[in-house]
């Protein structure tokens, strides 16, 4: 079997993805990020750009990809609505900050073991 | 090819009517969907649930399965003749298939139907993966070997399992929980359409000294009462090699003594820190001598770390 090697892209802070970038990675329709846009359940980098949201030529952080790509999986597997689905997207950040920061104490506790 | 009980995963008569199909779905996602549950067996049951429900759902995929007849679960079986036909030519071979892949086709199965021929362009299914590595492969960077088996369709819509393996070349810098995305390495367009891509996830394993946060890692450091009392020079490895540290005079357990830059390499420039957390150790069994030390250290000292406790009985 051929095995070829393939460069891993990061989807971190630092990359930035179009509207219509997301809708192709997210499997998402530009109009559904649309609507999280304007339920603030997902926040452009150029949110301040006073425009209108239908035309607005928003991009976004790469790392939003993942969120909103398990967005996509919740529409698809409970039949979720955009309200629903801002609300869930909403509470899944919070939920991946809170296991960040937990995750984050968790390594400064000692975990030293004495042998006797 | 392996049959599955479609209704049996649901816990639904076989003569369920849609509405109940749904609404023991509902139940079963709300339990062990991989965004919602934290079981860690949810994503493998909630693929089978997903898969018979995408299946029931559509009144001509289910009408296909309940053909099928009743076998028992993991029973090995044959689907009648004229499936081939409708599958295409009479070469292809149920062997190397799965269930859901069968029912595909007719708007059901595990991939939301996008097997029917048709001269559009269609996107390649996406695949995510949660790659395991070492701390030591975070610092350094490594390749990773990844064997998978996806489903492949061709134009006709002919489904078969093939395994799929390469090489993927993880950056010195991720972290744990870190996303990377291989384009075109997902399952493959139809018609012109794109491949999908590979999510990788990665989870950095246990290791025996170092716990890592973000950039930072944090390690423990046992010292001696006497050499936190009075300070010492401690060697202390690190993922680059050991370094030696000072540990200054009373130094106290949990203080984290820093070592800059000894942490995981970030992506763009520079690296997360080394932190050394303070362990006061005190030999379990010492010896005559050492207790005799210890014991003169006692009557000599008037230091009391209880200085904050009220004073009394309690009353």
């Amino acid at each position: 079997m051929r095995v070829e090697l393939t460069d891993a892209q990061w989807l971190s802070e630092h990359a930035e993805v179009s509207i219509e970038e997301l809708a192709e990675l997210s499997g998402l329709s530009p109009e559904l990020l649309r609507e999280l846009v304007e339920y603030g359940a997902l926040v452009p980098i150029n949110a301040q750009v006073p425009t209108n949201a239908e035309t607005a030529q928003w991009s976004f952080t790469a790392d939003c990809v993942v969120a909103v790509r398990s967005v996509g999986r919740l529409r698809e597997d409970f039949d979720l609505d955009a309200n629903a689905l801002s609300v869930a997207l909403m509470l899944i950040e919070r939920i991946h900050g809170l296991e960040a920061q937990l995750k984050a104490l968790r390594s400064q506790f000692p975990a030293l073991r004495v042998k006797r | 090819m392996k049959y599955k009980d479609y209704y049996e995963i649901l816990g639904v008569p076989r003569d369920a009517t849609s509405d109940a199909i749904k609404k023991a779905y509902r139940k079963l996602a709300h339990q062990y969907h991989p965004d919602v549950s934290k079981d860690p067996k949810g994503e493998e049951k909630f693929k089978d649930v997903s898969e018979a429900y995408k299946t029931l759902r559509n009144p001509e995929a289910r009408a296909a399965y309940d053909k099928l007849g009743s076998h028992r679960p993991g029973e090995d079986f044959q689907p009648p003749p004229e499936w081939g036909q409708q599958f295409g030519d009479g070469q292809f071979s149920f062997e190397d298939i799965d269930l859901s892949d069968l029912f595909a086709g007719l708007g059901g199965g595990g991939h939301g139907g996008r097997a029917r021929g048709g001269k559009f362009p269609i996107p390649g299914q996406d695949y995510e993966v949660t790659a395991p590595i070492s701390i030591e492969d975070a610092y350094r960077g490594t390749e990773l070997d990844l064997n998978l088996s996806v489903p492949e369709y061709d134009g006709l819509g002919h489904v078969r399992r093939v395994p799929l393996a390469f090489k993927a070349r993880i950056p010195k810098g991720v972290t744990d929980g870190e996303r990377l995305r291989l384009p075109g390495k997902g399952g493959k367009g139809l018609n012109g359409g794109p491949n999908g891509s590979l999510y990788l996830t990665i989870a950095l394993q246990p290791h025996p000294l170092y716990r890592a946060a973000g950039h930072d890692l944090y390690l423990d450091l046992p010292l001696t009462p006497w050499e936190a009392a009075l300070g010492a020079n401690v060697e202390v490895p690190t993922l680059g090699g050991s370094v030696r540290l000072k540990v200054p005079p009373g130094t106290n357990t949990g203080q984290k003594l820093r070592l800059a830059k000894r942490g995981l390499p970030k992506r763009r420039e520079g690296e997360g820190d080394l932190f050394a957390i303070v362990q006061i150790v005190v030999p379990t069994s010492p010896t005559e001598r050492e207790k005799a030390l210890l014991k003169e250290l006692a009557d000599a000292s008037h230091f009391n770390p209880r200085a904050s406790f009220p004073t009394g009985d309690g009353k």
